[in-house]
């Protein structure tokens, strides 16, 4: 057998998702009595039992600060932390570990952007573009930014399917368009976006890019040389690791342009009150004693999904996203919100004349979690007119019987409120 | 609490289906705005007092059903009432949904209001449970904005 076969082999494996299920602790709980039906993945997802004992031994057995001791166990622990940063490295495929920068998680990535970009780049009258569908921590950065330098925040529109028009894209480019940041997959509509062509469009205008992938990175494998992004950035926490933690990836040659984000301890070279050196990528933009169990969590997170494979994890989701939809379509006071022609496995609905938050609480009594309110993403339900939505989002541990539960539940939310 | 019919009481579900004393009222004396960004709740009241008496109250606005019944059923119990009374009235009822009540207060004595007790084993309905009394206490004090949980 050659090397294709065995990889057509692999890729058939289909997922075996009692068996995954046994790795998550919290998928044996029980709330309110009822087993726990998980379905507001899209807000954070669970840990498998590896990442929590890789943390458990950290704190047991490695604990130290990093860079900064001689002693053996600060080895180990700085020998870890970049070790992780290696691993996140190999799993977006980025050139180098110098492209790779810890941060709290997906906010502050495109915070420190926004401020480091945006202080050296961007003038008064330039224009930033972003999306009608953006997450707020991809709107407000920005606007803090335009506010403080005077330029304009442009807003590519979506039509009522939930799909980006890229023709007003296009339209919205000028001289004047400096950077454009985008998410990958929306937290509300399901949307995956057509990433890679926008970013071709931005780079024929030579403007560089942010992709916000805080959702796409536990449903999608990301090759970010493939992609052509500028800077990915994802949250630790919803990809199955922990809170804390999250990944800025950029390229090697615009971050060497950017100033510090913030300064302290590891981000220097040498300090003297005249003038202090900046350490080299990606250090320079990680003052402070970092998230080093959180780096860890992250790596050990990684292994496991690569342990299943994007592949398998496709297929899986997408078939339960198809079955959770026809099923909630035979709801007749029940409708979707975000209905474009591709969609991550996470569902906003509004049902007739009932409240989200009614919906979220009798669900709750069912034990089935979900999230309802306007999800960070305000100017979407302004969009379809709507105060809030329910959304259920769905992640590889998940099953069919639990989207039936889901279907159950919500009909006996609507007979309550009958 | 394990059964959704102690939090969502035949009487919170008729109010919140059939709201009373919801309209808009031209001459209004106060009118406030009320909003909770977390959820979209939003209501307007209105309010007609005269020598220290809310005359009259109504109020319009969508939200959960929790906050619309609360809503409806303060309008009916205040009607007529002294400001003063509102006001301890409202305090009362605060207590009774954040599960601060003290345990001798005859909870019979707050009427309709009593039902929202289920309300206190669920912090993050709280909000929707007050909003609508948070605007009237701005209502009263002719605060001008918007009265917002958050
Ligand atoms: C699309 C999107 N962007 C950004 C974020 C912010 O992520 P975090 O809160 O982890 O920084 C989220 C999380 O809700 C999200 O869904």
């Amino acid at each position: 057998m050659n090397n294709t076969d065995l990889k057509n082999i692999k890729h058939q494996k289909s997922l075996d998702v009692y068996k995954i299920r046994e790795d998550f602790p919290i998928l044996e709980t029980l709330v309110r009595g009822k087993p726990l039906v998980y379905l507001d993945n899209s807000a954070t997802t669970q840990k498998p039992r590896c990442v929590i004992e890789r943390m458990t031994r950290y704190y047991e057995l490695e604990n130290a600060n990093v860079h900064r001791g001689v002693h053996r166990l600060s080895e180990i622990a700085s020998q870890e932390y970049e070790n992780a940063r290696e691993v996140v490295r190999e799993f977006l495929n980025a050139e180098s570990v110098e492209e790779i920068i810890f941060v709290r998680g997906t906010t502050e990535a495109i915070n420190l952007v926004a401020n480091t970009f945006g202080k050296s780049f961007i003038k008064e009258g330039d224009e930033i573009i972003i999306s009608e569908m953006e997450h707020h921590s991809n709107i407000v950065p920005w606007q803090i930014l335009c506010e403080e330098k005077k330029a304009k925040l442009k807003i590519i529109p979506f039509n009522d399917k939930g799909e980006l028009i890229l023709s007003e894209f296009e339209k919205l480019i000028s001289d004047k368009t400096k950077f454009v940041s985008i998410v990958h997959i929306s937290n509300s509509l399901g949307t995956i976006n057509p990433v890679k062509k926008i970013i071709d469009i931005a780079h024929h205008y030579e403007i560089p890019v942010l992709i916000d992938g805080a959702q796409s990175i536990m449903h999608t494998e990301i090759d970010v040389q493939d992609l052509g992004c500028d800077f990915f950035v994802f949250s630790g926490h919803k990809l199955f690791g922990p809170t804390g933690i999250g990944i800025l990836y950029g390229k090697k040659n615009i971050l060497e342009k950017l100033p510090p984000y913030q300064g302290g301890g590891d981000m220097i070279k040498s300090v003297t009150f005249e003038k202090t050196i900046y350490n080299d990528l990606p250090w320079k933009f990680e003052a402070g004693t970092p998230n080093i169990v959180g780096a860890i969590g992250l790596s050990e997170a990684i292994k496991y999904v690569k342990s299943i494979g994007y592949e398998s994890i496709t297929v899986y989701e997408n078939e339960l996203l198809e079955y959770a939809t026809n099923r909630l379509k035979q709801i007749p006071s029940l409708r979707i919100i975000g209905e474009a022609s591709t969609k991550g496995p996470i569902i906003s609905f509004i049902i007739e004349n009932i409240h989200p938050h009614d919906i979220g609480t009798i669900l709750d009594f069912e034990g089935i979690a979900i999230r309802t309110g306007h999800h960070c993403t305000q100017p979407v339900m302004k969009h379809f007119n709507i105060p809030a939505t329910a959304r259920a989002s769905f992640t590889f541990y998940n099953t069919k019987e639990e989207i039936d539960k889901l279907v159950e539940g919500i009909q006996k939310v609507i007979k309550v409120f009958s | 609490m394990n059964d959704l019919r102690e939090l969502y009481q035949e009487v919170i579900l008729d109010h919140s289906k059939h709201p009373k004393n919801y309209h808009k009222m031209e001459d209004a004396t106060h009118v406030a705005e009320g909003y909770n960004p977390l959820c979209g709740d939003h209501f307007n009241l209105y309010l007609k007092v005269e020598d220290g008496i809310i005359k009259d109250v109504s109020f319009l606005g969508a939200g959960c059903a929790i906050s619309k019944a609360s809503a409806s059923i303060m309008t009916s119990i205040i009607k007529g009432k002294s400001i003063e009374d509102a006001e301890k009235i409202f305090q009362n009822f605060h207590s009774l949904v954040t599960g601060k009540i003290d345990k001798n207060f005859d909870i019979n004595s707050l009427g309709k209001l009593a039902v929202f007790s289920g309300v206190s084993e669920y912090p993050v309905r709280v909000k929707c449970a007050t909003l609508a009394w948070h605007t009237l206490i701005n209502a009263l004090k002719n605060k001008p904005g918007i009265t917002s949980t958050e």
